[in-house]
């Protein structure tokens, strides 16, 4: 009465699944098979009843709003995609503003004295490079809390090895490293965490180890802290107010100094 | 346990493995609802679950090396339907694949057509058969997958992937023509 195509290779063969010699083969036994021809049809009816059907459901955007946020929660370092889009033009704004600062004139505003040996570079490539590093993806090349895993990173990567300092306890985690380029150099950046903002932490090699002392600045928003300790110069670059930078510059120098193990 | 290697969960993800979430398994966020939504059938409880499975995906993303991001997602959505409703309706699991293939008259492609018009009589004939039947006709038929990837998502040997087709479309078909005793008593 029934025909064993019918329920096998007929849906092989509906569903595009024989392979060419099958597929032929059921092909010929439908021509004598009256059967299986109308099981045919009635199984394409079903199917074109199923895709016009309108079944298919989307998830709604209440879904995938809170998909993101647990995403978010479940991310280490978020902070570059919970910068809103206004933020972004204010730093836009920032850049140029900041661009047109040189580097003689900003240190006038800080605890610092000018160096006139100072660099060739301004402050607005650091906080150029600070921005960019907020940019999705481009925060760490090497992302880490554990200052062992941060600081063997550069081991060849740099011509010299930076201080990674552990500051979680007082509220700084450490996020990780990066390898970036200021004042025509490669320089090491640190990333620390506070709350839910970064903190840049630019360090290099000087020639001169009588480099200024600490200077500070805040430009539009950002607050930049320099010093520097056994021949490296340092450079803190984020939006957290300036007390906490300087908590922050002054533990690391502790640390750094204190001969704790890095 | 056949198919991807889910991997192990683990500590946060890192921004870079946001961004590659984001772009190999999100955009596959409407056929885990979907899926969900029709293992589950209530809208609710399958919102639910599709957040607790993209979740789980999330933690086991470091174990996907590639490959088919759909139906390493549907995978695991599928896996959290059927662990979800061990728990809260383990009587719907019940009473599963103990039907023979039985030769039957055969339905005609216009009685069909007749009544899969309605969207709402065809998603009812749908949600009474069996969650094993449910979710192959659901891939094949709304999702599009291969034989190959219902075979991954199930946990069903390809081999078998065509025979559990045939049954459902069978068990549809009867659904559709024949309402069942339950539903013909209720709308009296």
């Amino acid at each position: 009465m029934s025909c064993d195509y019918t329920h096998t290779a007929l849906h092989g063969y509906l569903d595009g699944e024989l392979d060419a010699s099958r597929s032929e083969e059921f092909e010929r036994h439908l021509e004598g098979c009256r059967e299986c021809a109308k099981a045919l049809e009635t199984e394409e009816s079903l199917r074109s009843i199923l895709q016009r059907s309108g079944l298919c459901e989307s998830a709604p955007h209440s879904l995938r709003k809170k998909i993101r946020a647990e995403l978010d929660a479940a991310t280490s370092v978020p902070i570059a995609q919970r910068i809103p889009l206004w933020r972004w033009a204010a730093v836009a704004a920032s850049i140029v503003l900041v661009a047109a600062i040189s580097w003689y004139a900003w240190p006038g505003s800080g605890s610092g004295t000018r160096n006139p040996a100072a660099p060739p570079f301004t402050a607005a490539e650091l906080i150029d490079a600070h921005i960019r590093s907020l940019q999705p993806g481009h925060l760490t090349d090497v992302a880490s809390t554990d200052q062992h895993t941060v600081k063997p990173w550069f081991l060849g990567k740099l011509d010299f090895s930076p201080p990674v300092e552990d500051l979680a306890s007082i509220g700084f985690p450490l996020a990780g490293g990066r390898i970036d380029y200021v004042a025509g150099r490669p320089v090491a950046a640190l990333i620390y965490q506070r709350h839910q903002h970064a903190i840049n932490l630019f360090v290099w090699p000087v020639a001169d180890a009588n480099d200024n002392g600490p200077a500070s600045a805040t430009r539009e928003g950002f607050n930049l802290l320099h010093w520097t300790c056994s021949g490296m110069t340092f450079w803190a670059v984020s939006d957290v107010n300036p007390a906490a930078l300087r908590r922050f510059e002054a533990e690391y120098d502790l640390q750094t100094n204190g001969g704790s193990q890095s | 346990m056949s198919g991807f290697d889910q991997g192990r969960g683990s500590d946060l993800l890192d921004v870079h493995e946001r961004a590659r979430f984001e772009q190999l398994v999100l955009p596959h966020l409407d056929a885990a609802f979907n899926l969900a939504r029709w293992l589950l059938r209530r809208r609710e409880d399958s919102e639910d679950v599709t957040q607790e499975a993209m979740l789980r995906a999330y933690r086991f993303f470091r174990g996907f090396h590639g490959g088919d991001a759909r139906a390493w997602l549907l995978q695991i959505v599928r896996n959290t339907c059927y662990t979800w409703l061990e728990k809260n309706r383990p009587v719907e699991l019940m009473s599963e694949f103990d039907e023979e293939l039985h030769p039957q008259p055969s339905v005609s492609p216009e009685s069909l057509a007749i009544a899969g018009d309605n969207r709402e009589r065809l998603g009812r004939a749908l949600e009474t058969l069996p969650p094993r039947f449910r979710e192959v006709l659901v891939l094949r038929e709304l999702e599009g997958c291969s034989y190959k990837e219902i075979a991954t998502i199930t946990a069903i040997p390809i081999g078998t992937v065509m025979s559990a087709l045939a049954r459902a479309r069978q068990r549809l078909q009867r659904a559709l023509t024949q309402p069942p005793v339950e539903e013909a008593r209720r709308e009296l």
